[in-house]
């Protein structure tokens, strides 16, 4: 049997503030298995950043087991994390976050320099894969002199350099208009179906939930719906903002 | 993989570039500050030492006088006590390997149309030896121009010079005080004193001679003061011991009575005045370190403002796979960057400021490998010393903290 992708088991996680402590994940498990798309939908508040935060290994748990690929993160130290990041998972945000004084060649080759990749190859590779994303011929242009939905695409380059089994996106398609969040969500559709990426994406629009197989409903730092998109009812797919 | 970091390093300092220079600026005054005061002060060093070594070594200076006259004490030199035969008597100490008598004043030169006042020394051919003195040109006067009292002088280089021009002054006559002398030679060059003295500007003429015939003495053979020079640094405890035990026998000094001469260890003296210089050249360099630390500080304050402007990108980075040492070694190159950078300028205008010191005042300065060596280390250490808290800093932020940061 191939391991999951991702086990998740009673996670929780609190926030602590000067006003005492937030609980906002509460008792979620979950498991995705190698090929699945995803979608995550819930109120704003619901917790699903934190969510995907901690699927990143970005942040971490309170409480409960998280296991990506069958390691389990909370006994990795943070170089070891660092390593997941670079290489098992691809991670796509909302204000693309590219660095705005490097090129875009440069902007997708980064994580390879934290492989010790050299550089020929390091640009072999970021050019091939902004080419794939339609963005060829931008190569040295900065961040700035593109459109949004351009930087996403070479925000989802640069998460692809690395060949990662899983790409997670949070709101991907937040920040850009309908004709635009469409083609990303096309490309999104593309990877997971030709090249088997596992995709695990939040949004708040059913239409882009409708590109995923899979809907989690988070409400109030519980899964209230996980199930096929098909067999959502229209409640769970709702518009949440 | 360092090659990428520098690259990544060098286009974080490029894009703030103006923030840079600014930066850079504190460790280029630190760097030149320092190189240029280490030239300073080693350049004032050598200058003593060089004084030093043409004083003569091993060396002692016998000065007549301080005598109690009614309850009075006069100072050295006040009364002629000492005589041509203390010296001669001196001779016969064997912990003395040279003494030498000198009866000091001042005349007027004349040769031709040239004039000069100096200083002209009544001495005896130990003279040279004990000052560790050599001839340049002719010869020395001999035991026997003393005993005779003949009418000969050795001139100094700067004496010879302004009578002469580039006339050879062997066998020349000049009149000093209008009585005709003949030059026997000329001394070779000795450079400033330690206090500052052109040793070069003097006449010495036989002691006999300066006695009768040039400046005349209260007392039958009294001279002003006795050099003497001990045969090793070991023996000149002992010699100065032997010097002022012969003197009182002598001067038939009771016990307990005051001595009517003063023993100076010249050479002793000369070594403070080595060991002052040092300090002083410690003391130069260590201030100049001063504004090196405080472009430390620079350094330092310009990269934490960098790491918190910065933290974003920082969390990018993370996300992205980079380890808390790959965000370490980035800040660091920085920094390192930067000072080396500076270093490198510092160098620079301390060596020219030394060499433009050196130009315009004629100070001598020193500029040693090793001060370069010296103040480069320094600089990367200042470098890595102060960009490793902020960098630190940096690779110790949470990847999700550093996301969020606003
Ligand atoms: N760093 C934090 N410190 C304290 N509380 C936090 C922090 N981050 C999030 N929260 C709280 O946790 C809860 C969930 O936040 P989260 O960002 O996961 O929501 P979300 O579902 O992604 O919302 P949205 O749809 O608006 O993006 C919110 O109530 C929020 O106030
Ligand atoms: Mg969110």
């Amino acid at each position: 049997m191939v391991d999951a992708v991702i086990t998740i088991e009673n996670l929780y996680k609190d926030y602590v503030t000067e006003a005492g402590t937030v609980p906002v994940l509460k008792d979620v498990s979950i498991t995705v298995e190698p090929g699945e798309f995803v979608a995550i939908m819930g109120p704003s508040g619901s917790g699903k950043s934190t969510f995907m935060n901690i699927l990143g290994c970005l942040d971490v748990s309170t409480g409960g087991r998280y296991l990506l690929k069958g390691s389990d993160v909370n006994s990795l130290d943070r170089d070891e994390l660092a390593l997941l990041r670079n290489q098992v998972i691809g991670f796509v945000f909302q204000g693309f976050n590219l660095l705005p004084r490097a090129n875009l060649e440069d902007n997708v080759a980064l994580p390879l320099i934290y492989r010790g990749v050299k550089r020929s190859e390091r640009l072999a590779k970021s050019n091939e894969l902004l080419a794939k994303v339609g963005l060829g011929k931008y190569a040295k242009s900065r961040p700035n002199q593109i459109s949004g939905g351009q930087q996403q695409r070479v925000a989802i380059a640069r998460a692809l350099v690395n060949q990662p089994q899983l790409l997670l996106a949070d709101e991907p398609t937040g920040n850009l208009d309908t004709r635009t969040s469409k083609e990303i969500m096309a490309l999104f559709s593309h990877l997971n179906k030709s090249e088997g990426i596992t995709v695990v994406l939040i949004t708040h629009e059913p239409d882009i939930a409708m590109h995923a197989n899979r809907l989690v409903r988070l409400a109030d730092g519980k899964i209230v719906y996980d199930g096929l998109v098909q067999h959502a009812s229209a409640e769970h797919l709702e518009p949440t903002s | 993989m360092i090659l990428a970091m520098l690259n990544e390093a060098w286009v974080a300092i490029w894009a703030n570039r103006l923030r840079t220079i600014l930066t850079m600026l504190g460790m280029v005054i630190g760097v030149g500050a320092v190189i240029l005061m280490l030239a300073v002060g080693q350049g004032a060093q050598q200058q003593v030492q060089a004084s030093i070594a043409s004083m003569g070594s091993n060396l002692f200076i016998i000065l007549s006088g301080s005598t109690t006259s009614g309850g009075l004490r006069m100072g050295s030199g006040a009364t002629p006590t000492l005589t041509v035969s203390d010296a001669q008597a001196l001779e016969e100490l064997p912990t003395l390997a040279a003494v030498a008598p000198s009866s000091p004043g001042v005349a007027q030169l004349v040769y031709g149309p040239n004039n000069w006042s100096t200083s002209v020394y009544g001495t005896t051919p130990s003279y040279l030896q004990v000052r560790d003195w050599g001839v340049a040109s002719g010869s020395a006067f001999t035991d026997t121009d003393v005993r005779s009292a003949t009418r000969v002088a050795l001139l100094g280089q700067t004496v010879a010079h302004n009578l002469f021009g580039d006339e050879d002054p062997v066998n020349k006559t000049i009149r000093i005080k209008n009585s005709p002398y003949v030059v026997l030679g000329v001394l070779s060059a000795k450079g400033q004193s330690l206090d500052g003295r052109d040793q070069d500007d003097t006449v010495l003429v036989p002691v006999t001679t300066a006695q009768r015939k040039l400046f005349g003495t209260q007392f039958v053979g009294s001279v002003r003061f006795i050099m003497a020079q001990a045969i090793s640094a070991e023996a000149m405890p002992k010699a100065e011991k032997g010097i002022a035990e012969l003197l009182r026998q002598r001067h038939r000094i009771r016990e307990g009575a005051n001595d009517d001469f003063t023993v100076r260890n010249l050479t002793a003296m000369a070594n403070t005045a080595a060991e002052t210089a040092q300090v002083m050249s410690l003391m130069l360099g260590a201030i100049a370190s001063i504004s090196l630390l405080v472009g430390g500080i620079g350094i330092m304050n310009i990269m934490l403002v960098s790491v918190t402007e910065r933290t974003r990108e920082i969390g990018i980075r993370m996300a992205i796979g980079a380890r808390g040492k790959d965000i370490l070694l980035q800040f660091l190159l920085e920094a390192i960057i930067i000072s080396v950078i500076g270093c490198l300028i510092g160098v620079l205008f301390g060596v020219g400021g030394a060499l433009l010191a050196s130009k315009i005042t004629e100070m001598s300065v020193v500029i040693t490998a090793s001060s370069i060596f010296m103040a480069f280390a320094v600089a990367a250490t200042v470098g890595i010393f102060f960009g490793w808290y902020p960098a630190r800093k940096a690779s110790q932020l949470r990847p999700i903290d550093a996301l969020r940061y606003q």
